[in-house]
Protein backbone atom coordinates (compact mmCIF):
# COMPACT_ATOMS: atom_id res chain seq x y z
CA UNK A 1 0.00 0.00 0.00
CA UNK A 2 1.36 3.38 -0.68
CA UNK A 3 -0.62 5.94 1.28
CA UNK A 4 -2.80 4.90 3.67
CA UNK A 5 -4.69 7.58 5.98
CA UNK A 6 -6.55 6.31 8.96
CA UNK A 7 -9.17 7.83 11.17
CA UNK A 8 -7.23 11.15 11.42
CA UNK A 9 -8.53 14.22 12.80
CA UNK A 10 -6.98 17.54 12.08
CA UNK A 11 -7.39 20.55 14.02
CA UNK A 12 -6.65 24.21 13.08
CA UNK A 13 -5.89 25.84 16.80
CA UNK A 14 -9.31 25.29 18.52
CA UNK A 15 -11.41 24.33 15.21
CA UNK A 16 -11.76 20.97 14.45
CA UNK A 17 -11.89 20.29 10.56
CA UNK A 18 -11.28 16.68 9.66
CA UNK A 19 -13.31 14.17 11.57
CA UNK A 20 -12.22 10.92 11.53
CA UNK A 21 -10.72 10.86 7.06
CA UNK A 22 -9.40 7.68 6.16
CA UNK A 23 -8.38 6.85 2.78
CA UNK A 24 -6.12 4.55 0.86
CA UNK A 25 -3.89 4.66 -2.56
CA UNK A 26 -2.40 2.03 -4.16
CA UNK A 27 1.25 1.90 -6.05
CA UNK A 28 0.62 3.07 -9.58
CA UNK A 29 -3.12 4.38 -8.53
CA UNK A 30 -4.24 7.97 -9.02
CA UNK A 31 -7.16 9.05 -6.88
CA UNK A 32 -9.20 11.95 -6.08
CA UNK A 33 -10.84 13.71 -3.52
CA UNK A 34 -13.99 15.41 -3.89
CA UNK A 35 -15.53 18.19 -2.22
CA UNK A 36 -17.02 22.06 -2.21
CA UNK A 37 -15.59 25.02 -1.09
CA UNK A 38 -14.08 24.14 2.67
CA UNK A 39 -14.74 20.65 2.67
CA UNK A 40 -11.54 19.70 3.92
CA UNK A 41 -9.49 19.06 0.83
CA UNK A 42 -6.48 20.75 0.95
CA UNK A 43 -6.67 20.23 5.05
CA UNK A 44 -6.22 16.31 4.40
CA UNK A 45 -3.28 16.73 1.66
CA UNK A 46 -1.46 19.24 4.47
CA UNK A 47 -2.25 16.62 6.98
CA UNK A 48 -0.15 13.83 4.86
CA UNK A 49 2.26 16.13 4.16
CA UNK A 50 2.85 16.99 7.94
CA UNK A 51 1.98 20.92 7.67
CA UNK A 52 -0.69 20.35 9.83
CA UNK A 53 -0.31 17.27 11.82
CA UNK A 54 -3.43 15.45 13.20
CA UNK A 55 -3.89 15.41 16.52
CA UNK A 56 -5.48 11.50 16.34
CA UNK A 57 -4.94 8.99 13.69
CA UNK A 58 -2.13 7.58 11.78
CA UNK A 59 -0.64 7.74 8.15
CA UNK A 60 1.29 4.98 6.80
CA UNK A 61 3.14 5.48 3.90
CA UNK A 62 4.61 2.40 2.46
CA UNK A 63 3.42 0.64 5.84
CA UNK A 64 5.81 2.89 7.57
CA UNK A 65 3.74 4.67 10.14
CA UNK A 66 4.84 8.79 9.07
CA UNK A 67 1.77 10.71 11.26
CA UNK A 68 3.20 13.85 12.90
CA UNK A 69 7.00 13.61 10.76
CA UNK A 70 8.13 16.88 9.23
CA UNK A 71 7.76 18.08 5.73
CA UNK A 72 11.22 17.75 5.02
CA UNK A 73 11.44 14.18 6.02
CA UNK A 74 8.02 13.18 4.12
CA UNK A 75 10.00 14.69 0.84
CA UNK A 76 12.81 12.75 1.48
CA UNK A 77 10.94 9.58 1.61
CA UNK A 78 9.09 10.18 -1.41
CA UNK A 79 6.19 12.48 -1.19
CA UNK A 80 5.71 15.73 -3.26
CA UNK A 81 2.79 18.28 -2.30
CA UNK A 82 1.79 20.71 -4.88
CA UNK A 83 -0.18 23.83 -3.02
CA UNK A 84 -3.58 24.67 -4.41
CA UNK A 85 -2.10 28.13 -4.18
CA UNK A 86 1.52 27.13 -5.98
CA UNK A 87 3.73 28.63 -3.40
CA UNK A 88 6.97 29.17 -5.81
CA UNK A 89 9.16 31.18 -4.32
CA UNK A 90 8.75 34.59 -6.07
CA UNK A 91 12.55 35.87 -5.83
CA UNK A 92 14.01 33.02 -7.69
CA UNK A 93 13.85 32.26 -11.26
CA UNK A 94 12.04 29.43 -12.82
CA UNK A 95 15.27 27.46 -13.40
CA UNK A 96 16.02 28.19 -9.65
CA UNK A 97 12.90 27.15 -8.21
CA UNK A 98 13.60 23.21 -10.18
CA UNK A 99 17.05 23.65 -9.04
CA UNK A 100 16.85 23.86 -5.23
CA UNK A 101 14.04 21.24 -5.09
CA UNK A 102 15.88 18.91 -6.86
CA UNK A 103 16.60 15.35 -5.22
CA UNK A 104 18.47 12.39 -6.45
CA UNK A 105 16.96 8.96 -5.81
CA UNK A 106 18.32 5.72 -6.31
CA UNK A 107 15.43 5.18 -9.36
CA UNK A 108 15.22 3.92 -12.24
CA UNK A 109 13.68 7.55 -14.71
CA UNK A 110 14.90 10.45 -12.85
CA UNK A 111 13.35 13.69 -13.41
CA UNK A 112 15.92 16.21 -14.45
CA UNK A 113 15.70 19.42 -15.58
CA UNK A 114 15.85 18.60 -19.28
CA UNK A 115 12.82 15.83 -18.66
CA UNK A 116 10.96 18.73 -17.29
CA UNK A 117 11.12 20.73 -20.06
CA UNK A 118 10.12 17.99 -21.95
CA UNK A 119 7.02 17.67 -20.24
CA UNK A 120 6.22 21.34 -20.01
CA UNK A 121 8.22 23.02 -22.80
CA UNK A 122 6.41 26.24 -21.92
CA UNK A 123 8.67 26.47 -18.68
CA UNK A 124 12.26 26.40 -20.87
CA UNK A 125 11.33 29.30 -22.66
CA UNK A 126 10.91 31.52 -19.34
CA UNK A 127 14.20 29.46 -17.57
CA UNK A 128 15.36 32.51 -16.22
CA UNK A 129 11.96 34.84 -15.82
CA UNK A 130 11.36 35.23 -11.86
CA UNK A 131 8.74 33.36 -10.28
CA UNK A 132 6.96 36.10 -9.02
CA UNK A 133 6.63 37.23 -12.73
CA UNK A 134 4.64 34.35 -14.05
CA UNK A 135 0.80 33.67 -14.91
CA UNK A 136 -0.82 31.98 -13.10
CA UNK A 137 -1.27 28.93 -15.25
CA UNK A 138 2.38 29.45 -15.48
CA UNK A 139 3.15 29.07 -11.75
CA UNK A 140 0.69 25.71 -11.52
CA UNK A 141 3.24 24.46 -14.07
CA UNK A 142 5.99 25.30 -12.42
CA UNK A 143 4.34 23.64 -8.80
CA UNK A 144 3.89 20.84 -10.69
CA UNK A 145 7.30 20.68 -11.84
CA UNK A 146 8.71 21.84 -8.79
CA UNK A 147 7.53 18.72 -7.30
CA UNK A 148 8.57 15.94 -9.76
CA UNK A 149 12.20 17.45 -9.32
CA UNK A 150 12.16 15.50 -5.74
CA UNK A 151 11.68 12.37 -7.88
CA UNK A 152 8.60 11.59 -5.66
CA UNK A 153 6.81 8.30 -5.52
CA UNK A 154 3.67 9.98 -4.17
CA UNK A 155 2.48 13.29 -5.92
CA UNK A 156 -0.11 15.77 -3.70
CA UNK A 157 -1.77 17.40 -6.42
CA UNK A 158 -4.33 20.39 -4.96
CA UNK A 159 -6.64 21.61 -7.06
CA UNK A 160 -4.02 21.73 -10.18
CA UNK A 161 -6.94 22.80 -12.79
CA UNK A 162 -7.80 25.96 -10.49
CA UNK A 163 -7.44 28.79 -12.68
CA UNK A 164 -6.43 27.24 -15.90
CA UNK A 165 -8.24 27.30 -19.12
CA UNK A 166 -9.83 24.78 -21.03
CA UNK A 167 -7.06 23.85 -23.41
CA UNK A 168 -4.92 23.76 -20.03
CA UNK A 169 -6.72 21.50 -18.26
CA UNK A 170 -7.19 18.92 -21.31
CA UNK A 171 -2.75 19.31 -21.26
CA UNK A 172 -2.65 18.67 -18.00
CA UNK A 173 -4.60 15.81 -18.12
CA UNK A 174 -2.67 13.80 -20.71
CA UNK A 175 0.29 15.11 -18.26
CA UNK A 176 -1.10 13.56 -15.03
CA UNK A 177 -1.75 10.45 -16.98
CA UNK A 178 1.90 10.60 -18.61
CA UNK A 179 3.19 10.76 -14.94
CA UNK A 180 1.12 8.06 -14.15
CA UNK A 181 2.22 5.41 -17.02
CA UNK A 182 5.68 6.62 -15.87
CA UNK A 183 4.72 4.75 -12.27
CA UNK A 184 3.64 7.71 -10.05
CA UNK A 185 1.09 7.41 -7.80
CA UNK A 186 -1.31 10.53 -7.56
CA UNK A 187 -3.41 11.66 -4.81
CA UNK A 188 -5.50 14.84 -6.63
CA UNK A 189 -8.03 16.96 -4.61
CA UNK A 190 -10.18 18.35 -7.48
CA UNK A 191 -13.40 20.48 -7.57
CA UNK A 192 -13.39 19.68 -10.95
CA UNK A 193 -15.07 16.80 -11.06
CA UNK A 194 -15.41 16.06 -14.83
CA UNK A 195 -11.54 16.47 -15.18
CA UNK A 196 -10.90 14.90 -12.06
CA UNK A 197 -12.61 11.58 -12.86
CA UNK A 198 -11.02 11.71 -16.51
CA UNK A 199 -7.93 11.21 -14.87
CA UNK A 200 -8.60 9.07 -11.51
CA UNK A 201 -8.63 4.75 -10.95
CA UNK A 202 -11.01 5.45 -7.88
CA UNK A 203 -12.48 8.45 -6.16
CA UNK A 204 -13.18 10.07 -2.82
CA UNK A 205 -15.89 12.48 -1.94
CA UNK A 206 -14.98 14.39 1.33
CA UNK A 207 -17.55 16.96 2.96
CA UNK A 208 -17.73 19.10 6.12
CA UNK A 209 -14.24 16.96 7.02
CA UNK A 210 -15.43 13.48 6.88
CA UNK A 211 -15.75 11.00 3.59
CA UNK A 212 -18.90 10.64 2.85
CA UNK A 213 -18.59 8.13 -0.15
CA UNK A 214 -15.85 6.90 -2.34
CA UNK A 215 -15.95 4.46 -5.23
CA UNK A 216 -14.27 3.37 -8.36
CA UNK A 217 -14.69 6.39 -10.95
CA UNK A 218 -17.48 4.41 -12.71
CA UNK A 219 -19.89 4.29 -9.43
CA UNK A 220 -18.86 7.80 -9.08
CA UNK A 221 -20.58 9.09 -12.75
CA UNK A 222 -23.47 6.79 -12.35
CA UNK A 223 -24.36 7.68 -8.72
CA UNK A 224 -26.18 11.23 -9.35
CA UNK A 225 -27.57 11.23 -6.07
CA UNK A 226 -24.08 11.70 -4.47
CA UNK A 227 -22.80 14.07 -6.60
CA UNK A 228 -26.17 16.49 -6.16
CA UNK A 229 -25.61 16.13 -2.34
CA UNK A 230 -21.99 16.86 -1.96
CA UNK A 231 -20.70 18.21 -5.41
CA UNK A 232 -23.25 20.31 -6.60
CA UNK A 233 -23.19 19.21 -10.01
CA UNK B 1 36.95 76.34 7.86
CA UNK B 2 39.20 74.91 5.03
CA UNK B 3 37.08 73.49 2.14
CA UNK B 4 39.42 72.95 0.03
CA UNK B 5 39.68 69.79 -2.77
CA UNK B 6 42.31 67.81 -0.33
CA UNK B 7 39.40 68.26 2.68
CA UNK B 8 37.05 66.98 0.77
CA UNK B 9 38.93 63.88 -0.64
CA UNK B 10 40.23 62.94 2.61
CA UNK B 11 36.90 63.49 4.30
CA UNK B 12 35.30 61.34 1.45
CA UNK B 13 37.74 58.13 1.82
CA UNK B 14 37.33 58.56 5.51
CA UNK B 15 33.38 58.37 5.15
CA UNK B 16 33.75 55.40 2.57
CA UNK B 17 36.15 53.30 4.60
CA UNK B 18 33.75 54.15 7.56
CA UNK B 19 30.58 52.98 4.97
CA UNK B 20 32.86 49.85 4.14
CA UNK B 21 32.85 48.86 7.74
CA UNK B 22 29.27 49.50 8.37
CA UNK B 23 28.20 47.64 4.77
CA UNK B 24 30.25 44.14 5.94
CA UNK B 25 28.27 44.55 9.61
CA UNK B 26 25.28 45.77 7.93
CA UNK B 27 24.71 43.04 5.40
CA UNK B 28 24.96 40.30 7.98
CA UNK B 29 22.37 41.37 10.25
CA UNK B 30 20.15 42.29 7.29
CA UNK B 31 21.08 38.27 5.76
CA UNK B 32 20.03 37.67 9.58
CA UNK B 33 16.50 39.93 9.57
CA UNK B 34 16.07 38.61 5.96
CA UNK B 35 16.12 35.02 5.94
CA UNK B 36 15.38 34.27 10.00
CA UNK B 37 13.05 37.09 10.64
CA UNK B 38 15.04 37.58 13.47
CA UNK B 39 15.96 41.15 14.58
CA UNK B 40 19.49 39.90 16.67
CA UNK B 41 20.17 42.56 19.20
CA UNK B 42 23.48 40.71 19.46
CA UNK B 43 24.77 41.46 16.43
CA UNK B 44 26.90 44.24 17.52
CA UNK B 45 27.75 42.15 20.29
CA UNK B 46 29.61 39.59 17.83
CA UNK B 47 30.98 42.54 15.75
CA UNK B 48 32.59 44.03 19.48
CA UNK B 49 33.74 39.81 19.72
CA UNK B 50 34.97 40.33 16.25
CA UNK B 51 37.61 43.06 17.38
CA UNK B 52 38.66 42.11 20.58
CA UNK B 53 39.27 38.22 18.80
CA UNK B 54 41.11 40.23 16.84
CA UNK B 55 43.04 42.16 19.27
CA UNK B 56 43.69 39.03 21.26
CA UNK B 57 44.81 37.27 18.57
CA UNK B 58 47.14 39.92 17.11
CA UNK B 59 48.40 42.00 19.77
CA UNK B 60 48.22 39.23 23.04
CA UNK B 61 49.53 36.07 20.59
CA UNK B 62 51.64 37.78 17.99
CA UNK B 63 52.75 40.57 19.99
CA UNK B 64 51.35 43.08 17.16
CA UNK B 65 53.39 41.78 14.27
CA UNK B 66 52.33 42.29 10.84
CA UNK B 67 51.72 38.21 10.58
CA UNK B 68 49.36 38.43 13.35
CA UNK B 69 47.50 41.17 11.94
CA UNK B 70 46.63 39.31 8.76
CA UNK B 71 45.98 36.01 10.98
CA UNK B 72 43.91 38.29 12.81
CA UNK B 73 41.67 38.81 9.94
CA UNK B 74 41.61 35.38 8.88
CA UNK B 75 40.75 33.50 12.59
CA UNK B 76 38.91 36.26 14.35
CA UNK B 77 35.63 36.07 12.31
CA UNK B 78 35.78 32.62 12.79
CA UNK B 79 36.01 32.74 16.48
CA UNK B 80 32.60 34.50 16.10
CA UNK B 81 30.98 32.13 13.77
CA UNK B 82 32.08 29.66 15.93
CA UNK B 83 30.36 31.45 19.25
CA UNK B 84 27.25 32.14 16.84
CA UNK B 85 27.11 28.45 15.85
CA UNK B 86 26.99 27.42 19.74
CA UNK B 87 24.59 29.95 20.45
CA UNK B 88 22.14 29.15 17.57
CA UNK B 89 22.35 25.31 17.68
CA UNK B 90 22.15 25.68 21.85
CA UNK B 91 19.39 28.07 21.70
CA UNK B 92 18.40 30.19 18.37
CA UNK B 93 17.02 27.13 16.93
CA UNK B 94 14.20 26.25 19.59
CA UNK B 95 12.60 30.03 19.17
CA UNK B 96 12.18 30.25 15.56
CA UNK B 97 8.57 29.83 15.90
CA UNK B 98 8.00 32.64 18.88
CA UNK B 99 6.93 35.90 18.30
CA UNK B 100 9.02 38.59 17.13
CA UNK B 101 9.06 40.23 20.38
CA UNK B 102 10.31 37.23 22.25
CA UNK B 103 13.27 37.19 19.67
CA UNK B 104 13.79 40.17 20.68
CA UNK B 105 14.23 39.70 24.11
CA UNK B 106 15.98 36.75 23.82
CA UNK B 107 18.60 38.60 21.96
CA UNK B 108 18.80 41.44 23.72
CA UNK B 109 19.75 38.92 26.82
CA UNK B 110 22.35 37.70 24.39
CA UNK B 111 23.76 41.29 23.92
CA UNK B 112 24.50 41.61 28.03
CA UNK B 113 25.70 38.00 28.21
CA UNK B 114 28.16 38.75 25.60
CA UNK B 115 29.24 41.75 27.28
CA UNK B 116 30.10 40.96 30.29
CA UNK B 117 31.77 37.83 28.92
CA UNK B 118 33.96 40.34 26.95
CA UNK B 119 34.62 42.01 30.21
CA UNK B 120 35.66 38.96 31.66
CA UNK B 121 38.00 37.77 29.21
CA UNK B 122 39.20 40.82 27.89
CA UNK B 123 38.79 43.40 30.80
CA UNK B 124 37.30 46.78 30.53
CA UNK B 125 40.43 48.45 29.41
CA UNK B 126 40.79 50.45 26.15
CA UNK B 127 43.21 47.88 23.48
CA UNK B 128 44.31 48.93 20.53
CA UNK B 129 45.53 46.75 17.25
CA UNK B 130 48.40 47.80 15.65
CA UNK B 131 47.94 47.60 11.68
CA UNK B 132 50.35 45.48 9.50
CA UNK B 133 53.67 47.53 7.84
CA UNK B 134 52.03 47.25 4.93
CA UNK B 135 49.41 48.85 5.58
CA UNK B 136 51.05 51.74 8.05
CA UNK B 137 51.25 55.59 7.33
CA UNK B 138 49.50 57.29 4.24
CA UNK B 139 49.79 57.98 0.77
CA UNK B 140 48.82 61.70 -0.87
CA UNK B 141 46.46 61.91 -3.33
CA UNK B 142 44.54 65.07 -4.38
CA UNK B 143 46.97 66.71 -2.24
CA UNK B 144 45.53 64.97 1.19
CA UNK B 145 47.17 62.20 3.09
CA UNK B 146 45.06 59.37 3.00
CA UNK B 147 45.86 56.19 5.24
CA UNK B 148 46.65 53.20 3.65
CA UNK B 149 44.20 51.25 5.58
CA UNK B 150 41.75 53.05 4.41
CA UNK B 151 42.22 52.70 1.13
CA UNK B 152 42.74 49.04 2.14
CA UNK B 153 39.15 48.81 3.51
CA UNK B 154 37.96 50.68 0.52
CA UNK B 155 39.60 47.39 -1.36
CA UNK B 156 37.71 44.59 0.86
CA UNK B 157 34.23 46.08 1.08
CA UNK B 158 33.65 46.17 -2.37
CA UNK B 159 34.90 42.50 -2.44
CA UNK B 160 32.96 41.40 0.67
CA UNK B 161 29.92 42.82 -1.59
CA UNK B 162 30.88 40.76 -4.70
CA UNK B 163 31.35 37.30 -2.65
CA UNK B 164 27.82 37.83 -1.26
CA UNK B 165 26.43 38.33 -4.31
CA UNK B 166 28.12 34.95 -5.67
CA UNK B 167 26.83 33.53 -2.41
CA UNK B 168 23.04 34.66 -2.85
CA UNK B 169 23.08 34.17 -6.54
CA UNK B 170 25.15 31.49 -7.55
CA UNK B 171 25.39 28.90 -4.64
CA UNK B 172 22.43 26.31 -3.72
CA UNK B 173 22.45 27.05 -0.26
CA UNK B 174 22.11 30.59 -1.11
CA UNK B 175 19.56 30.07 -3.33
CA UNK B 176 18.14 28.19 -0.88
CA UNK B 177 18.38 30.79 1.67
CA UNK B 178 16.30 33.92 -0.26
CA UNK B 179 13.48 31.20 -0.53
CA UNK B 180 13.58 30.60 2.70
CA UNK B 181 13.54 33.80 3.81
CA UNK B 182 9.89 33.90 2.02
CA UNK B 183 8.34 31.10 2.46
CA UNK B 184 10.45 28.79 4.76
CA UNK B 185 7.45 25.97 4.73
CA UNK B 186 7.61 25.40 1.62
CA UNK B 187 11.23 24.96 1.69
CA UNK B 188 10.43 22.18 4.21
CA UNK B 189 8.16 20.65 2.22
CA UNK B 190 11.12 20.30 -0.92
CA UNK B 191 12.87 18.23 1.35
CA UNK B 192 15.63 20.58 3.07
CA UNK B 193 16.16 20.69 6.19
CA UNK B 194 15.13 24.88 7.29
CA UNK B 195 17.01 24.21 10.46
CA UNK B 196 19.94 24.03 9.14
CA UNK B 197 19.57 26.62 6.70
CA UNK B 198 18.88 28.76 9.46
CA UNK B 199 21.77 27.67 11.19
CA UNK B 200 23.71 28.49 8.26
CA UNK B 201 22.62 31.67 7.24
CA UNK B 202 22.86 32.68 10.95
CA UNK B 203 26.15 31.59 11.60
CA UNK B 204 27.30 33.78 7.70
CA UNK B 205 25.70 36.86 8.96
CA UNK B 206 27.43 36.54 12.45
CA UNK B 207 30.80 36.00 10.70
CA UNK B 208 30.27 38.84 8.83
CA UNK B 209 29.68 40.92 12.11
CA UNK B 210 33.17 39.80 13.49
CA UNK B 211 35.07 40.66 9.79
CA UNK B 212 33.49 43.89 10.95
CA UNK B 213 34.59 43.75 14.42
CA UNK B 214 38.54 42.37 13.22
CA UNK B 215 38.69 45.26 10.39
CA UNK B 216 37.24 48.16 12.43
CA UNK B 217 39.84 47.21 15.16
CA UNK B 218 43.13 48.98 13.85
CA UNK B 219 41.05 52.46 13.48
CA UNK B 220 39.44 52.75 16.77
CA UNK B 221 40.03 51.98 20.31
CA UNK B 222 38.84 48.80 20.99
CA UNK B 223 36.17 48.57 24.05
CA UNK B 224 33.31 47.36 25.78
CA UNK B 225 30.47 49.50 24.86
CA UNK B 226 31.07 49.76 20.44
CA UNK B 227 28.45 46.60 20.30
CA UNK B 228 26.27 49.56 21.33
CA UNK B 229 26.91 52.59 18.75
CA UNK B 230 27.35 49.93 16.13
CA UNK B 231 23.91 47.86 16.79
CA UNK B 232 21.66 50.99 16.74
CA UNK B 233 23.44 52.52 13.64
CA UNK B 234 23.34 48.96 11.73
CA UNK B 235 19.46 48.92 12.68
CA UNK B 236 18.99 52.30 11.53
CA UNK B 237 20.65 51.52 8.01
CA UNK B 238 19.32 48.33 7.43
CA UNK B 239 15.70 50.04 8.00
CA UNK B 240 16.75 52.82 5.52
CA UNK B 241 17.96 49.87 3.07
CA UNK B 242 14.84 48.24 2.58
CA UNK B 243 14.81 44.98 5.63
CA UNK B 244 17.13 41.80 4.05
CA UNK B 245 18.10 43.69 0.90
CA UNK B 246 22.17 43.25 0.77
CA UNK B 247 22.26 46.38 -2.01
CA UNK B 248 20.05 48.24 0.53
CA UNK B 249 22.84 47.61 3.35
CA UNK B 250 25.43 48.94 1.14
CA UNK B 251 23.42 51.92 -0.30
CA UNK B 252 22.22 52.81 3.78
CA UNK B 253 26.01 52.40 4.53
CA UNK B 254 27.09 54.78 2.22
CA UNK B 255 24.40 57.32 3.05
CA UNK B 256 25.35 56.68 7.18
CA UNK B 257 29.24 56.96 6.27
CA UNK B 258 29.19 59.96 4.08
CA UNK B 259 26.86 62.05 5.87
CA UNK B 260 28.74 61.89 9.03
CA UNK B 261 32.28 62.38 7.71
CA UNK B 262 30.80 65.73 5.70
CA UNK B 263 29.13 66.71 8.71
CA UNK B 264 33.01 66.42 10.24
CA UNK B 265 33.87 68.91 8.04
CA UNK B 266 30.32 71.02 8.13
CA UNK B 267 30.23 71.44 12.02
CA UNK B 268 32.33 68.93 13.85
CA UNK B 269 30.78 69.27 17.05
CA UNK B 270 27.24 67.88 15.52
CA UNK B 271 28.49 65.74 13.33
CA UNK B 272 27.07 62.66 14.46
CA UNK B 273 23.64 64.80 13.91
CA UNK B 274 24.15 64.69 10.08
CA UNK B 275 23.42 60.82 9.23
CA UNK B 276 20.56 60.93 11.76
CA UNK B 277 19.15 63.64 9.92
CA UNK B 278 19.60 61.89 6.69
CA UNK B 279 17.90 58.72 8.23
CA UNK B 280 14.91 60.68 9.71
CA UNK B 281 14.61 62.47 6.11
CA UNK B 282 14.64 59.03 4.22
CA UNK B 283 12.53 57.57 6.76
CA UNK B 284 10.41 60.13 5.94
CA UNK B 285 10.31 59.87 2.24
CA UNK B 286 10.42 55.96 1.95
CA UNK B 287 9.22 54.63 5.37
CA UNK B 288 9.77 50.85 4.10
CA UNK B 289 13.09 51.71 3.12
CA UNK B 290 15.08 52.76 -0.23
CA UNK B 291 15.15 49.25 -2.05
CA UNK B 292 13.24 46.00 -1.78
CA UNK B 293 12.60 44.66 1.49
CA UNK B 294 11.79 40.96 2.13
CA UNK B 295 9.38 41.81 5.15
N1 LIG C 1 -5.58 28.30 8.49
C1 LIG C 1 -6.85 28.02 8.85
N2 LIG C 1 -7.31 28.36 10.06
C2 LIG C 1 -8.59 28.06 10.43
N3 LIG C 1 -9.45 27.42 9.64
C3 LIG C 1 -9.05 27.05 8.42
C4 LIG C 1 -7.73 27.32 7.96
N4 LIG C 1 -7.60 26.83 6.72
C5 LIG C 1 -8.79 26.28 6.41
N5 LIG C 1 -9.66 26.40 7.43
C6 LIG C 1 -11.03 25.90 7.46
O1 LIG C 1 -10.97 24.49 7.29
C7 LIG C 1 -12.03 24.03 6.48
C8 LIG C 1 -11.51 23.16 5.38
O2 LIG C 1 -10.69 23.95 4.54
P1 LIG C 1 -9.86 23.36 3.33
O3 LIG C 1 -8.93 24.41 2.88
O4 LIG C 1 -9.31 22.06 3.72
O5 LIG C 1 -11.01 23.14 2.25
P2 LIG C 1 -10.90 22.73 0.75
O6 LIG C 1 -11.74 21.51 0.61
O7 LIG C 1 -9.52 22.64 0.31
O8 LIG C 1 -11.65 23.91 0.03
P3 LIG C 1 -11.34 24.65 -1.35
O9 LIG C 1 -11.98 23.83 -2.40
O10 LIG C 1 -12.01 25.96 -1.21
O11 LIG C 1 -9.87 24.75 -1.50
C9 LIG C 1 -12.77 25.29 6.01
O12 LIG C 1 -13.95 25.40 6.77
C10 LIG C 1 -11.84 26.42 6.30
O13 LIG C 1 -12.56 27.56 6.68
MG1 LIG D 1 -8.28 23.69 -1.04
Amino acid sequence: MMLEVEEIHTFYGLSHILFGVSLKVEQGEVVCLLGRNGAGKTTTMKSIMGLTPPRRGNIRFRNEEITGRQPYLLARKGISYVPDDRRIFADLTVGENLEIAARKTRGTEEWDMERIYELFPALKDIESRKGGCLSGGEQKMLAIARALMGNPELLLLDEPTEGLAPVLVHALEEQISKLKNAGLTVLLAEQNVRSALRSSDRGYIIDNGQIRYHGSVGELRENDEVRKKYLLV
Amino acid sequence: MEFGLAALASQLVVGLSRAMILFIVCAGLSFVLGVLRVPNVAHGSLYMIGAFSAYGIAMRLFGGSSAGFWLALILAPFVVALVSLIAERALFCHLYEREHLMLLLFTFALMLIFGDLVKIIWGAEYRSVSPPALLRGSVSMFGASIPRYNLFLLIIGPLVAIGLWLFTNKTKIGKISRAAAVDREMVSVIGINVSWVFAAAFVIGCYLAGLGGALVAPTVSVTLGMDHTIIIEAFLIVTIGGLGNMWGALVGSLIFGVTHSFGVLLWPQFAIVFPYAAVVIVLFLRPRGLLKSVW
